[in-house]
C-alpha cells in the first residue's frame, strides 16, 4: 500500500506546494543569511519603506472603503463557479456520452445564462 | 502508509495552526486570508480519504467561492480596521462552541468507522474517486439507477443526464433564481424623489443610480 498509484499522481501537488512555500522562504532566510555575514548592506530610508505600487504614490492608509458594486461581480462569480461543479463530471465523461448530454449541458448554461443576461441587462456590470 | 501519516500530520498541523489564527488573529482581513488556508488543508484530507471530487468542491467551492465572499465582506465592511474587537457575545459563543464540540466528538465516537452497514458504505462510494467515471453496480442499485450499469463505466455525469436529469435542470434554475435574487438585493436603490428634486449634485454622484430608477418602472 506504500505509495500506490492513486497517491502517485498527487505526487506532483506535493512537489508544487514543497516549491511554492521553499521558494520564498529561502529567498527571506538568503536574505537574512546575507545580513549576517555582511554581504547585505544595510541603509534604511523613508524613500524605501513606501508602499510599491506601480510606481504611483500610494494614497490614504492601508484600509479605504471598496466600492459596494464590486459584490455584484462575487455573487456572479460564485453562482458560475458552482456552475463548473456541475461541468466537471461531464467534461470527464465528455467522450463517452451521446448527443443528448451535450443538449442537456447546454440547457443547463442557457439557463445560468438567463442571469447573466439579466445581470447585463440591469446594468449591474456597469460602473455607474 | 507512512506517506500518507506524513502528509495527514503536515494538513493537520496547517489545518489546526491556520484554525487558531482565524480565531486569535485581530486583523480580519488576515483571519480571512487563514480561513482560506483552513479550507485548502480539509480538501487535502479529502485527498487522503480518495475522494477527489469533494475535493475539487472543496477547493471550487469553499476555497474559490465562499473566501471570495468573506473577503468581500470584509473589504466592504466599514472600521474594518478596529478589527475584532472582544464584545458581549463572548461567553455565549463560547458555549456555543463548546456545544458544537461537543456533539461533533459524540458522533465521531459513536459512528463505528470501521463496520458501516452495506449501504451506507455504498453511499460513501459515491463521492470517491471512481465515482467520477466509474461506480459499482451495486451503488447505482442504492441509487435507484440500477438500469444505467452498461458495460462501460457509469459516473456521475452518466447519473446526471441520465435518471437524474430532471434534478440537473432544476438546479440551473435555483441557481438562476439564486443570482437574480442576490443581484436584486445587491443592488443600489434608485435615489427617492424629492432628494433627487432638491438636490442635483448627489444626482450626479452616482449615474447608476439613475439608471437602476428608470428599470424599476
Amino acid at each position: 500500500m506504500f505509495l500506490d498509484d492513486y497517491f502517485r499522481q498527487y505526487g506532483l501537488v506535493a512537489i508544487f506546494c514543497v516549491v511554492a512555500v521553499a521558494v520564498p522562504v529561502s529567498m527571506m532566510l538568503m536574505s537574512w543569511g546575507m545580513s549576517r555575514v555582511g554581504l547585505r548592506p544595510r541603509a534604511p530610508s523613508a524613500v524605501k519603506a513606501e508602499t510599491y505600487e506601480c510606481g504611483m504614490e500610494a494614497i490614504g492608509g492601508k484600509w479605504n472603503l471598496f466600492n459596494f458594486r464590486y459584490y455584484m461581480f462575487a455573487i456572479l462569480f460564485v453562482i458560475f463557479d458552482v456552475e463548473v461543479i456541475f461541468l466537471y463530471p461531464w467534461a470527464t465523461k465528455f467522450l463517452s456520452l451521446e448527443l443528448f448530454a451535450l443538449i442537456e449541458m447546454a440547457v443547463f448554461v442557457g439557463i445560468l445564462l438567463i442571469g447573466w443576461a439579466y445581470a447585463w441587462r440591469k446594468r449591474d456590470l456597469e460602473w455607474g | 502508509m507512512l506517506f500518507q501519516d506524513v502528509v495527514f500530520w503536515l494538513l493537520t498541523v496547517v489545518a489546526v495552526g491556520s484554525a487558531l489564527g482565524v480565531v486569535l488573529i485581530r486583523d480580519l482581513f488576515r483571519a480571512a486570508l487563514l480561513l482560506v488556508a483552513v479550507f485548502v488543508a480539509v480538501g487535502g484530507y479529502f485527498v487522503l480519504l480518495n475522494a477527489e471530487f469533494l475535493a475539487v468542491v472543496q477547493v471550487l467551492i469553499y476555497a474559490g467561492a465562499i473566501s471570495v465572499l468573506i473577503i468581500f465582506a470584509v473589504m466592504l465592511t466599514r472600521d474594518v480596521q478596529q478589527g475584532n474587537p472582544p464584545n458581549r457575545l463572548q461567553i455565549p459563543a463560547v458555549a456555543l462552541a463548546a456545544l458544537l464540540l461537543a456533539a461533533l466528538v459524540t458522533v465521531a465516537v459513536d459512528t463505528q468507522w470501521s463496520f458501516l452497514p452495506e449501504g451506507e458504505r455504498q453511499s460513501v462510494e459515491l463521492v470517491q474517486t471512481a465515482a467520477v467515471s466509474d461506480i459499482s453496480p451495486e451503488t447505482l442499485e442504492q441509487a435507484g439507477a440500477a438500469g444505467e450499469s452498461a458495460a462501460q463505466g457509469v459516473g456521475l455525469a452518466d447519473l446526471l443526464i441520465g435518471r437524474f436529469v430532471l434534478p440537473f435542470e432544476a438546479v440551473s434554475v435555483l441557481l438562476l433564481a439564486a443570482l437574480i435574487g442576490a443581484l436584486a438585493l445587491v443592488r443600489p436603490r434608485p435615489a427617492p424623489q424629492d432628494a433627487r428634486a432638491s438636490g442635483a449634485e448627489s444626482a450626479s454622484e452616482s449615474a447608476g443610480a439613475g439608471a437602476a430608477g428608470s428599470e424599476a418602472d
